[in-house]
């Protein structure tokens, strides 16, 4: 159960977050102007990396903010977490 | 009660107050205090069970958590039995009714034993090399050997007890009340931090609290006595919580742990009732310090199994702590310095020790040279080589080691016994470091695994971070605790200690014998009966690794989990296939650290409890007027209203035609509603709904279909404009979450620049729907200042109004396909706005209709239910809406996955609607349609998604997906059944008033 | 095959204190090259390897695994095998593999204990019911053995389910496959170890890959632990680890690596005699034949490469457990773990070549591998040994994520992802 420092309330039980994957994966602006393979790739391909993650947490049952976190995921210790929209504190 | 087994200068248990329990259904005595295993011992009893694949007999082996044998059967009520509880564990109190498992007739007498003689030729693992013939037989012989598996026995009523659930924040949790723990302890919460100590025992002291020995003295007094004064102060401190009783279960990352809290097990019967049983604690720490100890390991050689083999120190207890002889004559057998205390305490106590058999060469430490003193025998450098005794040991067999120690030499000693103490040296408690994902590193020269890195904010500090000597495991300790604080504590600075210090070590993981080999019984674990033998045999058919040896041999896999076996299973991979220890690694510790049971894991959770029932404010009415309910995700809603006798179907056929020919109103308060506001609330619904929403009047409604990002319906509702930048959107019942987390995620991550906010505001309104020819009439009525002409308030528009002084919205919109209202109001008033309406329509016979019939009405009109005629694979297109699908929006979402190679394929299949030949003969929905009869097997071509026998057109009506419906038109088809087949033919999904005549009349 | 197990070899062996069993499997070092390369000694690669060599007639054979054999989801899972999936594609894979597991003990001549206890899958709600007679009339259509049972035939069949009408979800029926049941996780592993290394597969353990060595659009074999090993084809069988691989040849996968948790409770005398899974209240379980319960948990809803999960996942399983069996609140957890599963988006899995040439991914099975272990290894075995798919599994290729040809099974796996 990790201990996860919403950038909004502060530190809150996992219980409360739900997570929403891997981050910075945008919207395509104009979709339909991509192949079917980009388009998939947009829709289903992850890197689901074994390592730093980037990915997308909601506050759930809190202020129902979405922010990003960078969480290593062979170990699943939390290196930091940001809103959305900013730059990623860490490379 | 034998006299001679208790003696009486025990000042730890209270032998004032006697205590009756049964046994195997005998009534016997012991004390308050007693364990359930130190009552049974000091009543002579030591054969408590069988063990698992032999049957062997089996006695009491520990006085903790690591007990493998005395595993017991806690009272034969139904439903407040136990199973496999831990004698060892078991406070005794009045009225306990306890007995033995894994064996019929008795413990005594178990006939399963004869496995014992076919031991031969059931090595390890044996059952994956035969019961393979004849191949159907399988299922016959697992019969037997499920019969014959298991311990105890299951209960088979619903639990009586309730459990708990709390959650506990500190600063410093210290895990394990041993000398340690409370040097820890007092260190951290004198110093101001919010501390909690908490141990698994009904007392703190750990194992030095009975340790009266003049070998171990701080500052003059008796490490004991100094122990106890340190205890006494505890509870004076301000910041420290103590917690008894409670095992540490688990400890997750974060410093996330989970303790069990024993509440009642000790109480007598009649004390117990009507109170938690036990508690979970749900701790977060900032600070964890690990002080779980050691425990003793037992020593692997012949016959090492047998009722009255008991570790040495576990003896001490019994003799120091609860005053019970484990025997009159006892052996010890030793590696290490620790059973020389225990000769001490016996010898102190009256009970003669035979000799203590030492595989080491002579040493001299302060504690071995004080048990010369007291002329006890000792046979250096020498070993057990067998052990005699079926039920209980009788006598030892001993033989001096090999120079090399690899075998044994001269002649062999018989020593009468009537019980054998053993101690293979101490294995730190490591279980929970590494359940937190600390890493081992191993210490050569105690043979031991300890704690090495961790990510987490902790340390392990005594025994179970290696230090074994009293004056290095309190110097350590304090040392520790205060690095790791930040301390600069001075209290455990500057004591007097002696301790004996152990000067020689040496181990062997499995001790020699006379005889071959595979002629012995060297047991490793012990509940399991998984030998030392099997081991190797695995090693030699080529299981390396030390999680395919557990695996294959079962070792390590029992109720203890490994606690007395893995060290010992390691020790002998090592030693067989050469490798070092620290290379082998462990197995994993997993979390319980002991068993936990599951109702302190599930607490209050249960019953009612299990999820959250939401209610509408008419249930009550519901309930009144007989409603049989429907779960509807969380929602519970009006299913069907019989009256009188009426069966489902009757009802529904009524309320079905009732809401046609006059009235019929519905709760459809269970909607989910979304406010939307904000200067972009119509781009945003341009950007979620496949249709378009900016032309949309102020006033007025329309149905959207929300599509996922793969182009597949998701959800549908009506949404209302309220005002220039304001929106209601409605949803599914099911979706109603899920639609509000999907709209805040595009709105917050990916249209950040839309000025858009979103409230549920599902709970806020009761949502009544009035239906039928004489709707209109009614509301009227109830709302007689409302201008209800067509010409004002048209289909798909909305009117804010007045129902006396209560502000109510009335929308009127259809999803029955009749002329419809939906008086949205207040919750508060839902109730009384509902009864106002049924008054209202008594007239007219109105009729609440619930979720089955209206599911009915809108499959006449042909209109989808999502998650019901959707699964997820259907897009708008497939649905034959593509009307819905606006062309000039350049995006929505999931508009590019609708233009993919498989979604545009023109043979996907296509929601129709479906006639049965016979009118009277109504589908099952799920039922699947082939287009051909005698063919096996058959391409199935879709299946009925809605089906309903209509009141209304008096024949039965479905809705179906079928591959190219949209071009099968009047085509017909077959529904096979396992016992017949029925002919279909395919035709439009509406069934009633394509014209929409009864939505405007 | 050498020494052939039977009662009568335990017998024999009894003389010599079974000090003269040979090794099940070799302990061999990785040689220079190889025709096939699998990655992963899981059940499923294991199987690949053994069916290779048996059915194509291939030799040089080697299986490569970072740690021990079977030491993954195949020895980490609740060991559940039915074939009762809704679309044709998925029942015709699963019931393949149905077909094998009932003959497997013989063929293998390792004793899997594949038990026929059957398998329900309970409705609690009227959309569980629809989906649910869907998928048995499907099933019935395809061939497979599935019933719908109302509420009365459930608790005849499972007497201790709760079929209360008063509880908060109560059963209103569900489905029994009568040939579904379970089999020892471990013994399929080394039994098809065993028989793999017999034709020659050489099993090299303790042996990571660290790179895939390509040469333009093909492979040419892999960089390990123990050295580089020149391959002709590799198939990666690597479950939760799929994308590592994936990602040392930037190949993109639809695949998402969660934690999944199971646990077992103390062992009891026999009180379960089938597999009961529920998907609404959301559990299943069985009973070991050591007797111990055997409870399936749910999925993490992210990545994680730890092998633990959250206790949140273990208390709402216990909650469904104990809400439809109440007699087990006294029962206790005697231990928990995860695994690593990695999940398609539409729940089944990925059997394909890739777009380079000699690489094969055998992925994305999430909760529900295991059942699947011999039908997926004879399939993926055919796959690389014909360098294309066999009809069972054409439909399970990569291309159907940019086609959007999908097949959709989250309504039949046992956990709702």
């Amino acid at each position: 159960m990790f201990l996860i420092n919403c950038p909004y309330c502060g530190e809150r039980d996992q219980s409360e977050f739900s997570a929403g994957g891997e981050a910075h994966i945008v919207r395509p602006k104009q979709p339909t102007e991509l192949s079917d393979d980009q388009w998939a790739e947009f829709l289903f391909m992850r890197k689901n990396i074994k390592g730093v993650q980037f990915e997308r947490w909601n506050h759930a049952h809190g202020c129902r903010k979405w922010f990003n976190m960078i969480r290593d995921t062979s170990n699943d210790k939390i290196q930091a977490v940001y809103k959305m929209g900013e730059k990623p504190p860490i490379k | 009660m034998s006299e001679n087994l208790r003696i009486t200068n025990n000042k730890f248990i209270d032998q004032t107050t006697t205590i009756s329990f049964k046994f195997d259904g005998k009534t016997l005595y012991g004390f308050k205090g007693d364990t359930l295993a130190s009552a049974l011992l000091a009543n002579n009893i030591h054969l408590v069970g069988r063990s698992f694949k032999y049957h062997r007999p089996r006695g009491i082996m520990t006085c903790g958590s690591e007990e493998p044998n005395a595993i017991v059967q806690v009272g034969n009520d139904a439903s407040m039995t136990e199973p496999n509880a831990r004698a060892t564990e078991i406070e005794l109190y009045e009225g306990l009714d306890a007995s033995s498992q894994n064996c019929w007739p008795s413990v005594n007498f178990d006939i399963g034993a004869v496995n014992n003689f076919f031991s031969p030729i059931i090595p390890a693992a044996f059952y994956y090399k035969t019961f393979m013939w004849p191949a159907s037989f399988w299922k016959k012989y697992e019969y037997f050997i499920r019969k014959s598996a298991g311990l105890g026995k299951s209960p088979t009523e619903p639990d009586k007890d309730i459990y708990d659930h709390r959650y506990l924040h500190c600063d410093v949790l210290v895990v394990g009340g041993g000398i340690s723990g409370i040097i820890a302890a007092k260190t951290a919460a004198n110093n101001g931090l919010n501390t909690v100590l908490i141990d698994d025992k009904n007392y703190l002291g750990g194992t030095t609290l009975f340790q009266q020995n003049e070998c171990f003295k701080i500052n003059n007094s008796y490490s004991n006595e100094w122990l106890k004064k340190e205890i006494e102060t505890l509870n004076s401190i301000e910041n420290l919580t103590i917690k008894t009783r409670t095992t540490l279960a688990a400890y997750h990352s974060y410093n996330y742990l989970l303790a069990r809290e024993n509440l009642t097990d000790h109480l007598s019967s009649s004390k117990k009732k009507n109170k938690i049983r036990q508690r979970l604690w749900k701790i977060r720490a900032k600070k964890v310090i690990i002080a779980t100890g050691a425990m003793e390991r037992p020593l692997i050689f012949n016959n090492n199994d047998r009722p009255g083999i008991i570790l040495s120190t576990s003896i001490k207890k019994y003799i120091d702590y609860y005053g019970v002889k484990c025997g009159q004559k006892i052996s010890l057998f030793t590696n290490n310095d620790s059973a020389y205390e225990t000769a001490i305490s016996l010898i102190n106590s009256g009970v003669t020790v035979n000799s203590v058999i030492d595989i080491r060469d002579k040493t001299n430490s302060l504690i071995v040279k004080q048990a010369e003193k007291l002329g006890i025998k000792i046979h250096w450098k020498s070993t057990v080589v067998n052990t005699n005794g079926y039920k209980k040991i009788n006598s030892i067999e001993i033989m001096k080691l090999s120079d090399d120690s690899s075998g044994v030499i001269g002649k062999k000693i018989n020593e009468e016994c009537d019980c054998l103490g053993i101690s293979g040296g101490w294995t730190p408690r490591v279980h929970l470091f590494t359940q937190s994902g600390g890493k081992l590193k191993f210490k050569d020269k105690d043979n031991v695994f300890l704690p090495d890195k961790s990510e987490l904010d902790q340390i392990s500090i005594g025994s179970c971070n290696g230090d074994f000597e009293l004056d290095e495991v309190i110097k350590n300790s304090f040392k520790l605790t205060n690095k790791f604080l930040n301390l600069n504590n001075n209290d455990y600075e500057n004591l007097e200690i002696i301790s004996s210090k152990e000067i020689d070590k040496k181990n062997i993981w499995l001790l020699p014998s006379d005889k071959p080999l595979g002629k012995t019984k060297p047991f490793l674990d012990f509940q399991n009966d998984s030998t030392a033998k099997d081991v190797k045999l695995a090693l030699r058919e080529g299981f390396k690794s030390i999680e395919h040896v557990k695996r294959y041999t079962t070792t390590g896999m029992g109720t203890d989990q490994g606690k007395l076996s893995n060290m010992n299973a390691l020790g002998i991979i090592a030693e067989t296939t050469g490798v070092k220890m620290g290379e082998l690694g462990t197995t994993t510790f997993r979390p319980p650290y002991t068993p936990l049971t599951f109702g302190a894991i599930v607490g209050r959770n249960v019953g009612e409890f299990f999820d959250i029932t939401r209610k509408t404010p008419m249930h009550d009415w519901h309930v009144e007027n007989k409603a049989e309910f429907e779960n509807v995700g969380q929602w519970k809603r009006a299913w069907y209203y019989p009256i009188k006798n009426e069966n489902m179907h009757k009802a529904v056929q009524r309320e079905s035609k009732a809401a046609r020919d006059s009235a019929g109103i519905l709760d459809a308060s269970t909607l989910g509603k979304i406010d939307i506001q904000g200067s972009d609330a119509s781009e945003f619904l341009n950007r979620v709904y496949t249709n378009t929403w900016s032309k949309l009047e102020i006033g007025k409604c329309r149905y959207g279909l929300m599509l996922n990002e793969d182009g597949m319906v998701y959800d549908d509702g009506v949404t209302a404009r309220l005002g220039e930048n304001h929106y209601l959107m409605t949803t599914t019942t099911g979706g109603a979450a899920n639609v509000l987390s999907k709209l805040e995620d595009y709105l917050q991550t990916e249209w950040p620049e839309l000025d858009v906010y979103l409230t549920s505001v599902t709970d806020h309104y009761a949502t009544i729907s009035i239906c039928g020819p004489n709707s209109k009439k009614i509301v009227k009525k109830v709302i007689p200042d409302l201008d209800l002409t067509d010409n004002n308030f048209p289909h798909m528009s909305f009117k804010n109004s007045m129902i006396g002084k209560i502000r109510c919205r009335v929308m009127r919109i259809s999803f029955t396909g009749e002329h419809s209202y939906e008086i949205n109001i207040q919750s508060s008033y839902g109730k009384s706005v509902w009864e106002e309406c049924f008054k209202a329509g008594k007239e007219f016979n109105i009729t609440p209709y619930g979720t089955e019939a209206m599911h009915l009405l809108r499959a006449e009109k042909g209109f989808i239910i999502a998650g019901q005629d959707t699964d997820g694979t259907m897009t708008p297109v497939d649905l034959q809406m593509d009307w819905i699908i606006s062309k000039k929006k350049y995006d929505f979402i999931g508009k590019r996955s609708l233009y993919r190679s498989d979604t545009i394929r023109e043979d996907r299949k296509q929601l129709v609607g479906l006639l049965t030949e016979d009118p009277k003969e109504v589908l099952e929905e799920g039922s699947q349609i082939v287009a051909e009869t005698n063919k096996q097997p058959v391409e199935m071509l879709g299946h009925v998604t809605s089906s309903y026998f209509s009141p209304n057109l008096n024949k039965s009506i479905a809705l179906a997906v079928i591959k190219s419906g949209k071009k099968l038109k009047g085509k017909k088809m077959f529904v096979p059944m396992e016992n017949k087949t029925i002919n279909v033919i395919i035709t439009d999904a509406i069934f009633l008033d394509k014209e929409n005549k009864r939505l405007n009349a | 095959m050498k020494n052939k197990y039977s009662i009568f070899a335990l017998i024999k062996n009894a003389f010599t204190y079974h000090e003269n069993w040979q090794r099940a499997w070799r302990d061999p070092l990785p040689k220079k090259e190889y025709d096939v390369v699998i990655v992963g000694g899981g059940g499923h690669g294991l199987a690949t390897a053994y069916y290779l060599a048996k059915k194509h007639g291939m030799k040089n054979i080697a299986v490569v695994e970072k740690g021990w054999i079977g030491g993954g989801n195949t020895g980490r899972n609740t060991t559940i095998i039915r074939s009762n999936y809704l679309w044709d594609a998925s029942a015709g894979l699963y019931d393949h593999a149905l077909k094998i597991w009932e003959g497997l003990s013989q063929e293998l001549n390792y004793n899997v204990m594949f038990s026929q206890r059957g398998v329900m899958n309970l409705a609690h709600n009227l959309q569980d019911v629809r989906d649910l007679k869907r998928r048995t009339h499907a099933n019935r259509l395809n061939g497979i053995d599935s019933v719908w049972l109302n509420t009365e035939e459930v608790k005849k069949f499972c007497p201790i389910i709760n079929t209360s009408p008063n509880i908060r979800y109560p059963v209103l029926g569900g489905t029994l496959q009568k040939r579904a049941g379970t089999a020892r996780h471990d013994a399929v592993a080394w039994g098809y170890a065993r028989g793999a290394d017999a034709m020659g597969v050489d099993i090299i353990q303790n042996c990571e890959v660290k790179n895939i060595k390509r040469n333009g659009d093909s492979i040419e074999g892999i960089e390990t632990t123990k050295g580089f090993i020149k391959a002709k084809k590799i198939g990666v069988v690597a479950a939760g680890h799929s994308s590592v691989i994936a990602n040392m040849v930037d190949l993109k996968l639809p695949l998402e690596s969660k934690p999944l948790q199971a646990l077992v409770s103390e062992p009891v005398k026999p009180i379960i005699d089938t597999v009961v899974m529920s998907n609404a209240v959301h559990a299943y379980i069985s009973q070991s034949d050591k007797g111990e319960l055997v409870i399936g948990a749910g999925t993490d809803a992210y990545v994680s490469y730890t092998q633990r999960g959250s206790h949140d996942v273990v208390e709402g399983t216990l909650k469904a457990i104990l809400e439809l069996y109440p007699i087990f609140s006294r029962m206790k957890m005697l231990r928990q773990w995860g695994g690593i599963v990695d999940i398609c988006p539409d729940a089944s899995p990925i059997i394909s070549k890739t777009h380079i040439k000699g690489l094969y991914f055998n992925c994305g099975w999430g909760t529900g591998g295991f059942k699947a272990t011999p039908g997926s290894g004879d399939l993926f075995a055919h796959t690389i040994a014909n360098d294309e798919p066999h009809k069972l599994n054409a439909d399970f290729n990569i291309n159907r994520f940019v086609s959007g040809d999908l097949v959709d099974e989250h309504g039949a796996a046992a956990v709702a992802h």
